[in-house]
């Protein structure tokens, strides 16, 4: 068990890379429950929303979610967050574990001049489960009566699941399909069991924060507080889709405005190694045109290569551009690569 | 669980020493501790290592621990098997050798705990 944003949660249930292999082949099961939840409700809820989020809530039907960020004035990241639009003036954010009271904190602050709105923290209400991996849902079909079918990706419904009522989530932080389940706490340990008993059969394990990370990292997503933070905006992030433009405005639209104009000069790329070693986070990036950092790196399970994310000078980050990474002192050459390093297949 | 046939770092390694060479691996208490290796980084040839100094890294998919060199001496050779193939610590730690020192001063080993002090140390 390691602390991980206050909560004790394992790094590995039966081996980083067996669990890793689950869920890209089969299934895998993971409490997330650490994930905070922040509610804002009332007849102003979309406009409040609209001002700490930098996505375009304004395009969600109720029963569906967007990824966003939430911004400082300099267009960076306080968090980076899902938004469900639970009802047209009800909305549930979740945020990072780290970052809930930072979170909650700066949207009570910031929406404190819109009309009708309350602002709750609601994380304690639920316990989240992710069922991830390509037999995700004939697991999760196994426990409601809700057709998952109807269930697009990033959207959601509401239902029972082994008899418990939840919020089912077709949405995820591993690039395969899966779903999300908000459910109450007190119920979450018997759901847990339930859920590996039933897929057993098609192979399911649980999953701890060690394969979480290889397999976000494998599918291209940003870890908060690692690849996003205060000091990186949303387009040096490479986040540029979750900008609602078009919005009449949201904290830190100006800025990141200016830099789009500007032009960047930095952005996060995609790498993997073209020498033995494994880059880490913090190791330094030297490539034409400047330095630049690591922020996640890791040998994957599946490809059997070491990729990793790193923040490059602009005039390094075409693809196939060759660079290279300080290794414990060793400058070990790199290759810029698409950040998405693993595509599921669609069936 | 712990072969009597070698000596223990409290570091977690092991040396095997035939005559005035040394071979150095790591303990299965050790790679249970590092999980899934994926990478070894051995010393260079003919580089001077010294007793309980580092003398290479072992990653695993978690994180990157050091190898500290449980005699001093200098690399005669590293195992070529596990640049192809690190699952191999985790598979058989006590048969998968990483690199072999010849010897300074072979008394050194003397000083390391043998297989029932280490045994008790891990308890």
């Amino acid at each position: 068990m390691v602390p991980f944003g206050g909560w004790d949660m394992p790094v590995e249930y039966s081996g980083i890379t067996n669990e890793h292999l689950a869920v890209r082949t089969k299934a895998g099961l993971f409490d997330v429950s650490h994930m905070g939840q922040i509610e804002l409700a009332g007849r102003d809820a979309l406009a409040a929303v609209q001002r700490v989020s930098s996505n375009d809530a304004a395009k969600l039907s109720v029963g569906q979610a967007q990824y966003s960020a939430l911004t400082t004035p300099a267009g960076t990241f306080v968090d980076d967050l899902l938004v469900y639009r639970l009802a047209g003036d009800h909305f549930l954010l979740v945020v990072n574990a780290g970052n809930i009271e930072k979170a909650y904190k700066w949207i009570s602050d910031e929406t404190r001049a819109i009309g009708d709105v309350a602002v709750v923290n609601s994380s304690a209400r639920y316990a989240l489960l992710a069922v991830q991996g390509p037999a995700a849902a004939d697991i999760v079909q196994q426990l409601t009566t809700i057709d998952l079918a109807s269930i697009k990706y990033y959207w959601f419904a509401h239902g029972e699941v082994a008899g418990v009522r939840s919020i089912i989530s077709r949405t995820g932080y591993t690039g395969e399909d899966g779903f999300e389940l908000f459910i109450p706490p007190a119920s979450a340990e018997g759901i847990w069991n339930t859920i590996l008993e039933t897929g057993a059969g098609k192979g399911i394990v649980p999953v701890g924060l060690g394969a979480r990370d290889t397999l976000r990292l494998e599918a291209g997503m940003h870890l908060s507080g690692q690849d996003i933070d205060e000091t990186t905006t949303v387009l040096e992030a490479d986040l540029g889709w979750i900008i609602g433009w078009k919005k009449a405005d949201f904290i830190g639209k100006a800025a990141l405005e200016q830099q789009k104009n500007a032009g960047l000069t930095r952005k996060l790329v995609g790498f993997e190694m073209t020498a033995p070693g494994i880059a880490r986070h913090g190791y330094k990036a030297y490539a034409a045109g400047g330095e630049g950092i690591v922020t996640s790196g890791t040998q994957t399970p599946l490809l059997k290569k070491a990729i990793g994310m790193a923040y490059l000078p602009i005039a390094a980050t075409t693809i196939d551009t060759e660079f290279e990474i300080d290794i414990r002192g060793r400058r070990t050459p790199a290759r810029v690569v698409p950040r998405q390093f693993y595509k599921r297949s669609r069936s | 669980m712990y072969p009597a046939d070698r000596r223990y770092t409290k570091d977690h390694e092991w040396i095997i020493v035939t005559g005035n060479l040394g071979r150095v691996g790591i303990t299965d208490f050790a790679q249970k501790q590092l999980g899934d290796v994926v990478f070894v980084e051995p010393p260079d040839l003919g580089r001077a290592v010294s007793q309980g100094q580092t003398a290479g890294n072992i990653e695993s998919v978690k994180a990157v621990s050091e190898l500290y060199s449980p005699a001093s001496g200098k690399v005669v050779a590293v195992n070529g098997d596990i640049s192809s193939k690190p699952e191999l610590v985790n598979k058989d730690p006590h048969g998968t050798w990483l690199f072999e020192i010849e010897l300074s001063n072979p008394d050194e080993v003397k000083t390391l705990l043998d297989n029932n002090q280490y045994t008790e140390l891990v308890k």
